[in-house]
């Protein structure tokens, strides 16, 4: 279960950016898993609100984008979507393939939203 | 126009009432709801992946080779490296941090055979990462090292996501635990840079385990690592391990030579960085 540790790491990755840009609350963090990256998104979605409870991304939404596992053929250069414990050209057989997507583990954005413009309103900590 | 305070926007924003305002009546604090977006496009484990760069300085000032070892539990990676400290004996010094849930039993065992060894008990953490490695480097004396091996967490899943700032990963299977195993746990056999067959002397009793499946279900996960079968028990295989360890430690050694003459700062770097 090292999904938890991944959460704790995209948490501080994600507190650090909203302590640099004076931020309300964070709406929407987007990550991109390849399943090649060995990390279940689905774990990732039981475990993120466990570790942002009582931080500015506690009522944030997690999303995540899985990426296809992709090989490029360095034989015939055929570019083909396959099974994760299968990397062979699907043009031609051969295992001599370069991956191009599938083990992608990213933090890709974050939705910020804003501290109050009206000035006399005392900030409210989330 | 907004329908909850009235203001010119339309009722796509966000209100928080403000029980602090005094009087009764609640004042509306407006945000705007479009908030910005901000690209990251970093790693989730960038934290770890810092460290594990941050030991890599340390072992590449030390001019240590690192070697992570990993494998389901049982699959006899501290049998390995007892041999690999009796044979390499005279040529390579070696050291081992130990990962495992609790005791430490493996480390008693490697310091018998003739190694330093800092033992790391994870609780209930199912893999290593670079800062338990970093806590456990600062409790040896790299200098007199030339070979590091990093014996991970027995386990063929997690410990694959986390870089240490080793050089290189071996993955063990033993002919005990199936010819199929690269093809349920493709992420871990794809990090391998060498694979070792271990426990050959049991291929027989087994009966089922073909190595060279195991080789073609590797090549299936995209994996050009070399294969190595081998019994730590009759010594069989071994020669080819110790050559292939050899071969790395003097390529370390010599890639620590030629970075020390070209950049003359970074020796003091590294190790100024955690005196």
């Amino acid at each position: 279960m090292h999904e938890l540790a991944i959460c704790y790491s995209v948490l501080r990755q994600v507190l650090a950016v909203a302590a640099s840009q004076s931020v309300r609350n964070v709406a929407r963090i987007t990550l991109r898993i390849g399943p090649l990256a060995g990390v279940e998104p689905d774990l990732v979605r039981l475990a993120f609100p466990i570790v942002a409870a009582g931080t500015v991304c506690a009522d944030a939404s997690l999303e995540i984008e899985v990426a296809p596992v992709e090989v490029r053929c360095r034989v015939c250069d055929a570019t083909s979507s396959v099974r994760p414990n299968r990397l062979l050209c699907a043009t031609c057989g051969t295992w001599r393939v370069n991956l191009v997507s599938g083990d992608e583990m990213l933090l890709a954005s974050i939705e910020l939203m804003d501290a109050p413009r009206t000035s006399q309103m005392e900030r409210i900590d989330v | 126009m907004c329908n909850v305070c009235g203001c010119a926007g339309d009722s796509d924003h966000f209100h928080v009432v403000d029980a602090s305002a005094g009087g009764g009546a609640s004042t509306p604090v407006v945000f705007e709801k479009t908030a910005r977006q901000v690209e990251v496009m970093r790693s989730l484990l960038h934290g770890n992946d810092h460290q594990a760069a941050h030991n890599r300085a340390h072992f590449a000032a030390a001019g240590v080779l690192v070697i992570n070892l990993m494998s389901s539990p049982g699959a006899g990676k501290t049998s390995l490296l007892e041999a690999t400290i009796r044979r390499l004996n005279d040529r390579l010094s070696v050291a081992v941090i130990e990962g495992d849930l609790e005791t430490e039993n493996d480390a008693i065992r490697v310091r018998a055979a003739g190694a330093q060894a800092v033992q790391i008990t994870t609780g209930n953490a199912c893999h290593l990462d670079a800062s338990m490695v970093h806590a456990a480097l600062h409790r040896l004396d790299l200098r007199p090292i030339d070979v590091l091996f990093i014996e991970n967490v027995g386990n063929l899943v997690c410990p694959a996501g986390f870089d240490l700032g080793q050089h290189r990963n071996v993955v063990l299977l033993s002919v005990t635990e199936g010819d199929d195993k690269p093809e349920k746990y493709p992420v871990m056999f794809r990090a391998a840079d060498l694979v070792t067959v271990t426990k050959l002397d049991l291929l027989e009793a087994v009966g089922d385990f073909d190595p060279g499946k195991a080789a073609r279900h590797l090549q299936e996960n995209g994996s050009t690592a070399p294969v190595l079968r081998v019994s730590a028990r009759s010594g069989a295989g071994l020669e080819a391990w110790i050559d292939w360890l050899v071969a790395e430690a003097d390529a370390c050694r010599a890639n620590a030579a030629a970075n020390a003459q070209g950049h003359p700062g970074q020796h003091k770097h590294a190790a100024a960085a955690h005196a």
